[in-house]
């Protein structure tokens, strides 16, 4: 069936409760914000009441896509906005797979998830055909499993997204993630968690359509098209990510000495630690295929193949698992693993439950060292013995988190913040807004971005680029917090037009423009975008303050400025006054 | 030279899609609607990819079962439709086992390759080609 451009307007609204839908036209939404976050983040205002429980039914899900979706190359994530259990604030999440492809080919820009159902449901939306359908018998199933099952009950191979919780999500561990394509995550903020206190276990969506290129442009879009596919092809990112994927660059961040490791005792593993936990040696030994997201050449997925004999008598298991930079980061640096096996078989454990990585990894670092310091002890941790290193306790604790046997575990599936705010080790408890954070200790720009960021992640405005560009040179804390909210706005544009950050050296402001005038949206000029780039981040962070976020009362772990960053010691104060410039721009422009 | 196209290593497939969105972007249109190329997984996108196309072949079923002689036999193997004869019954789709004919739900009429080559020049990773015959 064909569609023209301009109905990527349609949002789908699915009510739980009632298990009804409504198909809306939000023209008005999508000419002014684009798509992707613009309009996730005008939807979570109109539907999402000030002050509510994020899991209550009251919680919407939104996931939008954008105009170059389906378009264009590396159009290819969607966006999740909801209100974040884990840090009681702006939920927004980012995954790729067949997602973004699925949704605009239903015929949707945008799908609006609402009430909370009475049983396990599961929905598909195979077009315009939405249908509720009962989950009961893949309740409590892990991620892939759940996958497997609906890859076969449903039609639509192929062509299609499965978004799906594991345990985790029923259990409502507050960074539980949703899994897409088996590999693929809308990794943090606890949307699994909000899917689990709906009773939505999955979200099966087909495309059935195509959008027509308008009459008059089609000779333009093809030029323009193959000059985007060009840039893509020959630039540095296509050989990069290619290759080595994003753990390409783990060795060289850990010779920096910006590396977390074991809860940041210090910013650097040993060498050997590093070698044996590099994207090289991950693809030596482990590599077993690179896949893609949809209308990507890239290819940066990396999957790994790992066989173990699990039980005598030659039983051997070959395990398909994801690995990125910063999973590797997360249960492999942070978690003092030794030997890259043992990294896998965590990333897989928390995979198989659908927890968020980066957050579990560092909730058990911060266990590790609370336990280390006797500040929990054995009977807290229902009898682990945490030590830096041992994977099979690891992966003990993992499944404990998602069971919750003791009261210590239902702290831990609350995240860092929250748990050590019961035991204490504040000072080492390494989450900032609430959010776990990534493996940075590159200097002030990249703790300036965990805290002032609008989803506190290190994609936000990207410190961590900042920081080693500044090795060296002179700069003041004012220069450095303009630069990271020019990039936090402009980043806004890219996440609104879905585009993936790995490409956001092939669309340029100029280059948007003319890729969106060849399909016939052609009021957009740079200087337009800058402007909708700074509203929405602006909309996000007046979301934020509405919600109680206050720049002034941020906690910052004291960890952070005990251990000297590439660019020596960082100071508390440096920080403070960073994050008062930050709110005083903001609140200016 | 008459060529064809073929799947030239499929574990060079990263399942980008890109050749499917090439074929129906022939015709003015994002997305697969009218793509005579599929890529799906081999079960589990851990065992890869599976590519779709057809395959061109000497004597194809295809052409045999058309009761119209809608679909003609191709010097050099595959087949061309001629959409006037054709009264989109569905037995070429039934009698190809590969699955690469291909339905256009709009028209009720088969979608059929025609080896130009398109989804093989937007295959960075050289996983599909033209051929010659």
């Amino acid at each position: 069936m064909l569609m023209k451009v301009e109905e990527l307007n349609r949002v789908l609204y699915v009510d739980l409760t009632k298990k009804d839908i409504k198909v809306k036209d939000r023209t008005d939404l999508f000419d002014a914000y684009l798509g992707g976050s613009g309009v996730a983040i005008k939807l979570l205002e109109e539907e999402c009441p000030t002050g509510i429980d994020p899991l209550s039914a009251a919680n919407p899900i939104i996931f939008a896509v954008g105009p170059l979706t389906a378009l264009y190359p590396t159009a290819s994530k969607t966006v999740a906005m909801f209100k974040s259990p884990l840090t009681g604030n702006l939920g927004e999440s980012h995954c790729g797979g067949r997602s973004s492809m699925a949704i605009r080919l239903a015929g949707y820009g945008a799908i609006v998830i609402t009430g909370s159902s009475d049983i396990l449901l599961y929905l598909t939306i195979d077009g315009d055909k939405v249908k509720f359908r009962d989950a009961s018998s893949i309740g409590g199933m892990d991620a892939q499993t759940v996958g497997r099952i609906l890859r076969e009950a449903e039609t639509g191979s192929g062509v299609r997204t499965i978004i799906r919780t594991g345990r985790a999500g029923g259990k409502l561990v507050r960074y539980a993630c949703a899994v897409s394509e088996t590999y693929r995550h809308f990794g943090r903020l606890g949307l699994g968690a909000v899917m689990g206190s709906k009773n939505l276990k999955a979200l099966v969506i087909s495309a059935d359509k195509s959008v027509e290129i308008p009459k008059g442009k089609r000779k333009e879009y093809r030029k323009v098209y193959d000059e985007i596919q060009d840039v893509v092809v020959e630039s540095d990112a296509m050989k990069k990510y290619h290759d080595l994927g994003t753990a390409g660059k783990l060795y060289e961040m850990n010779k920096l000495g910006g590396m977390a490791y074991k809860n940041l005792e210090s910013a650097s593993a040993p060498e050997e630690i590093a070698r044996e936990l590099s994207g090289e040696n991950f693809a030596n030994k482990f590599l077993s295929r690179r896949i893609s997201c949809s209308h990507c050449p890239v290819g940066c997925v990396h999957l790994a193949s790992l066989r173990e004999l699990y039980a005598p008598g030659y039983y051997f298991k070959t395990t398909t698992i994801p690995y990125d930079n910063e999973p590797i980061y997360a249960v492999g640096f942070m978690l003092g693993m030794e030997h890259a096996e043992d990294c896998l078989r965590m990333i897989d454990a928390v995979d198989t439950v659908g927890m968020d990585i980066m957050s579990t990894g560092v909730v058990l670092a911060w266990a590790t060292e609370a336990y280390g310091k006797g500040l929990i002890t054995k009977a807290h941790t229902d009898g682990l013995d945490l030590q830096w290193g041992d994977v099979s306790t690891y992966l003990e604790a993992v499944e404990k988190i998602v069971e919750m046997p003791t009261e210590f575990y239902q702290n831990l599936a609350m995240g860092v913040e929250h748990a050590s705010s019961v035991y204490g080790g504040q000072d080492y408890a390494l989450a900032f807004g609430g959010n776990e954070m990534p493996e940075y200790h590159t200097g002030i720009a990249c703790y300036i971005n965990n805290l002032t960021g609008a989803r506190h992640s290190h994609l936000d405005s990207a410190g961590y680029t900042l920081d080693q560009k500044l090795i060296g040179k002179e700069f003041s804390i004012e220069e450095v917090v303009k630069s990271l909210i020019a990039e936090e706005e402009w980043r806004q544009i890219l996440s609104s037009l879905v585009v993936c950050f790995f490409a956001r050296g092939v669309y340029t402001s100029e280059r948007v423009v003319k890729a969106m005038a060849a399909i016939g949206l052609e009021n957009w000029s740079p200087e337009k975008l800058e402007v909708v780039g700074r509203e929405i981040h602006r909309a996000k962070m007046n979301f934020k303050f509405r919600e109680g976020f206050d720049l002034a009362k941020l906690r910052i772990p004291k960890r952070i400025f005990e251990v000297p960053t590439p660019h020596g010691l960082l100071k508390e104060e440096d920080l403070r006054k960073a994050i008062e410039i930050y709110g005083e721009i903001i609140s200016a422009q | 030279m008459v060529k064809k196209l073929a799947v030239l290593d499929v574990n060079k497939c990263i399942g980008c899609m890109e050749c499917m969105f090439a074929c129906t972007r022939r015709v003015g249109r994002a997305g697969f609607d009218k793509s005579a190329i599929r890529v799906r997984s081999a079960g589990g996108i851990e065992r890869g990819f599976v590519v779709v196309v057809c395959r061109a072949c000497e004597y194809p079923p295809c052409a045999k079962v058309c009761p119209t002689d809608a679909l003609r036999v191709r010097k050099g193997g595959g087949v061309i439709l001629n959409k006037d004869k054709c009264i989109g019954c569905g037995f070429c789709a039934q009698a190809c086992i590969m699955g690469a004919i291909f339905w256009d739900d709009e028209l009720d009429k088969p979608i059929v390759c025609k080896y130009c080559g398109d989804c093989a020049d937007y295959c960075v990773h050289n996983a599909i080609g033209l051929v010659d015959v």
